[in-house]
């Protein structure tokens, strides 16, 4: 009790940060859990030797808290799990511009920000999975199909609020357009089972049950799911892969991280999302969640790889992030909960 | 009864009571001004399209929710709080503490663990689809379900308190009622229940400001509510703007129904001085017996044992992988902060109580209730209020420090522990305040009279006599700030300094992406480390007015 005393006496007293330094250190702000990214900094710190501070929370606060501390911040990098957020951090001016050529060659060119801001670091496919008793996979095809009428009481879907289902509409109307796609948002509404669900998982158990046929979900969650009950009857479906059209393919978002406008360490953040970026980090970084390696030299985990390959959406993932407000404003209007 | 003319008119209006009641109300508005100085940047196109979309929809909603959780919340606590007062029944005295066990669940696991059980893909509403064709079930994801999570994670507020009002002035009530030649059945509705009103409201009070401001269980029935819509301003419309312009309604309109509540009550007077029920319980019949057995198991089965048992089974799974050494540095920064979090909240709540005691009148009642808005707030936008003026202060400070004496840090202030034991009494001291306030509503002016025509002074009287008379209250308040704060996530993410990981940082990263079953662990840890002090509070109950 005594050494807890003393020690919370050191913390009210002193802050880490007045005191220098021994070892180099870049600090993180993520948005990314604790049990994702914590694994890749230990292995950074033991190749490099560089300590890695870092302290989570959702997205929201972590730039607020970015804007607030302004000149004095002590965040070297922001790491998101969506690519929304990552353009609205650049938005308001808390990243910097990096130019990298390892980060050119080892992320895709609509995996990151045209002006090199924020760059991705795995990428997570937002995709169809449907109960495999009953819909035959001939029976499916784009995301816009499910809001045709043959689906109506088939369809579940998770809520409205999460940025996953914001940047999948964000997406499509760059494809489609507003109007359209408004039209299409009434009719996955109009074919909904029941009300949509708070979370990924409990979509496709309602589709494993029968309560609905078809869902939309990032493919993580279902190797997460098949991993625990390989006995569902559930498989994945990649939508929109036969169209002639560039905007056509699987909605893809990015994880990803950029280097903040005051930090105190930007070399050492470039360096860390180098790493991030390259061979050996990127198969722990999409491994330990079932996503996806934005590196095309990378190969995926063989759970995820059997799942067979898929064409993307090409378009840049910052529209995401552009039209979020637009895609929520017309989830609203379309009475999407 | 007190009288106008025990307390001089003559004495100064400021006196240094009121200086320290507007000091309090001063920090708490901190956040409040921030909040509201951001209409300074109004986005009209963000608010419109709220208006006309989401609003209309989620204002009744939120009344429903409103209305539906205090009558839920009322009806549970108050009975539960009649019977384990004031009857004998079987397992009385297991029930009058174990009862209060759901606060320690924070409402979210509740409501997880509600539809995980009673959902369509849930083993009930298989198991009667399966083996019994039912199909046309109730929705559990629905209004009637969110109101019952959380009427049943939020009874313990208005049950806690109102127990204390009928143990100490219930038999008296009853008595009263009886020579007047009342039934029991009259005298509980006609003089007991309206005698501890106060108490009552109190708890109500504390249960409807965190249903306003809860966010957690709304996500999970998908249920919108005006915090949810602050919430979509902020986090999907990239509007801080306009997620601050509508909180601060929200505040507003908390404000108002606090201070309706507070003059309904001010007009009564309450006097009884404690004396235990305990020798003068009623005797129920077997048949009622029996029947208060039942609701009580019912109610603590729902609330408490039924998640619990759930919590456990999830955690068996993840416990080999998941526990490791940290665990113990997680429980002890939970524990930590939450003890001297609540110490300072009650020493707070206390001071102001007693502020209001040595000069009452409306600006001081005003300037309390102000004081006790933080608990209302949204978690989230409560720690962003309380940290842009903090960095603000800090990055002043760093510049003086650069010119002035050659500092080379970027933080002072924050990453302190200070920052989040301040933050945690700006949104905690509704917790504290409630129960101590209402504590000494039923310590007549009479005795204060007495104690000083016997020459004590203000520092005697408060040492020697209110303090012995408050000590349930002060333990209840302390009991309800520590158990909050263990569950609290916004501002513990927003204000910890690195490495101050707690119990709830950890529920937090594993709920975020939708890992329930590994959010049991930090859960059930959480429970554990909350049941302590209530196990200690009713322990000293007991020996407190035995």
């Amino acid at each position: 009790m005594k050494r807890t005393l003393t020690r919370l006496l050191a913390v009210l007293a002193f802050t880490a940060a007045a005191l220098p330094a021994s070892a180099e250190e870049v600090v993180v702000y993520s948005a990314r859990n604790e049990q994702l990214i914590k694994p890749l900094f230990d292995a950074y710190t033991r190749d490099t030797g560089v300590r890695i501070k870092f302290i989570t929370d959702k997205e929201g606060p972590l730039m607020a808290r970015l804007k607030a501390e302004g000149r004095n911040t002590l965040g070297d990098m922001l790491l998101t799990v969506d690519a929304g957020n990552l353009w609205e951090a650049s938005e308001e001016g808390l990243l910097r511009p990096i130019t990298s050529k390892v980060l050119e060659a080892n992320v895709p060119a609509h995996l990151r920000d045209p002006d090199h801001e924020w760059f991705g670091l795995s990428v997570r496919a937002r995709t169809i999975v449907y109960n495999t008793g009953r819909v035959k996979p001939a029976e499916l095809s784009t995301y816009e199909d499910l809001a045709s009428p043959k689906w109506k009481g088939r369809l579940c879907l998770r809520t409205s609020k999460k940025v996953y289902n914001q940047s999948l509409v964000a997406m499509m109307i760059t494809e489609y357009g507003e109007g359209k796609t408004e039209d299409m948002v009434r009719g996955w509404v109009g074919n909904l089972a029941t009300s949509p669900f708070p979370d990924d998982t409990s979509a496709m158990e309602a589709v494993a049950a029968g309560q609905c046929d078809v869902t939309l979900v990032n493919t993580y969650y279902f190797g997460r799911l098949m991993r625990k009950k390989p006995d569902l009857r559930l498989a994945i479906f990649w939508p929109n892969q036969n169209l002639n059209n560039k905007a056509s393919g699987v909605h893809v978002n990015v994880s990803g991280a950029g280097v903040t406008r005051h930090a105190r360490n930007p070399a050492g953040a470039q360096k860390l999302i180098e790493w991030l970026s390259s061979g050996k980090a990127q198969n722990l970084f999409a491994d330990v969640n079932l996503e996806y390696p934005v590196n095309p030299k990378v190969a995926p985990d063989k759970t995820v790889a059997a799942w067979g390959s898929y064409r993307q959406n090409l378009i840049n993932v910052k529209e995401a992030g552009r039209l979020q407000a637009k895609a929520v404003k017309l989830m609203d209007r379309a009475g999407y909960k | 009864m007190p009288s106008a003319g025990v307390l001089p008119e003559a004495r100064p209006r400021y006196s240094g009571w009121m200086l320290f009641a507007l000091a309090v109300a001063a920090l708490v508005l901190v956040p409040v001004v921030v909040t509201v100085s951001s209409f300074a940047d109004v986005e009209g196109d963000i608010l419109a399209h709220l208006t006309e979309f989401v609003l209309p929809e989620l204002v009744g909603n939120t009344l429903w929710l409103v209305i539906g959780v205090a009558i839920g919340v009322s009806v549970l606590g108050v009975s539960l709080a009649w019977l384990a007062a004031m009857c004998d029944f079987p397992g009385r005295r297991v029930f009058e503490w174990a009862l209060l066990l759901p606060m320690a669940l924070p409402a979210y696991v509740t409501a997880f663990v509600a539809i995980g059980l009673l959902d369509f893909t849930g083993p009930l509403q298989t198991w009667l689809r399966e083996d019994w064709g039912l199909t046309s079930l109730p929705e559990i994801r629905s209004r009637g379900g969110v109101i019952l999570v959380m009427s049943l994670a939020l009874y313990p507020y208005v049950y806690l308190i109102a127990k204390n009002a009928f143990s100490t002035q219930g038999a008296i009530a009853l008595e009263a009622a009886q020579s007047l030649g009342l039934s029991r059945t009259q005298g509980f509705f006609r003089v007991a229940l309206p005698m501890a009103r106060p108490w009552i409201a109190a708890g109500l009070m504390l249960a409807l400001m965190e249903t306003l401001g809860d966010f957690g269980t709304m996500a999970i029935f998908n249920y919108d509510t005006f915090t949810t819509a602050i919430y979509k301003a902020w986090y999907s419309l990239f509007s801080l703007a306009a997620a601050a312009q509508l909180a601060s309604i929200l505040i507003l309109f908390v404000l108002v129904a606090v201070v309706f509540e507070q003059r309904s009550r001010t007009r009564m007077r309450y006097g009884a001085v404690g004396r235990s029920a305990a020798s003068r319980r009623i005797r129920l019949s077997r048949a009622l017996a029996g029947l208060a057995l039942l609701y009580a198991g019912m109610v603590l089965g729902a609330a408490f044992i039924i998640p619990v048992i759930q919590l456990a089974l999830w955690t068996r799974d993840v416990v080999a992988n998941d526990l490791d050494a940290r665990y113990w540095a997680f429980a002890r920064h939970s524990v930590l902060l939450a003890g001297i979090g609540a110490l300072m909240v009650v020493t707070v709540a206390l001071l102001l109580v007693y502020a209001g005691r040595q000069r009452p009148g409306s600006a001081m009642v005003w300037t309390q209730r102000l004081a006790t808005l933080g608990y209302a707030f949204p978690g989230t936008v409560l720690a962003v209020g309380l940290f842009i003026p903090v960095a603000w202060l800090d990055n002043w400070l760093i510049d003086i420090g650069h010119t002035g004496f050659g500092f080379e840090g970027s933080e002072l202030l924050k990453g302190t522990l200070l920052v989040m034991l301040l933050a945690y009494l700006v949104r905690f001291l509704a917790v504290g305040f409630g129960p101590i306030d209402s504590g000494l509503h039923r310590i007549t002016r009479n005795i204060d009279e007495a104690a000083r025509s016997l020459g004590s002074g203000t520092p005697g009287l408060l040492t020697r006599v209110h303090l012995p008379l408050l000590r349930t209250s002060l333990l209840t308040g302390a009991t309800l700030a520590f158990v909050d704060i263990l569950k609290e996530m916004p501002i513990t993410l927003m204000t910890r300094p690195f490495g101050w990981d707690t119990l709830a940082v950890r529920v937090f990263e594993m709920t975020s992406e939708g890992e329930w079953e590994r959010a049991a662990l930090p859960s059930l840890a959480i429970v554990m480390a909350g049941i302590i002090p209530v196990i200690l509070l009713t322990w000293r109950g007991d020996h407190s007015h035995g």
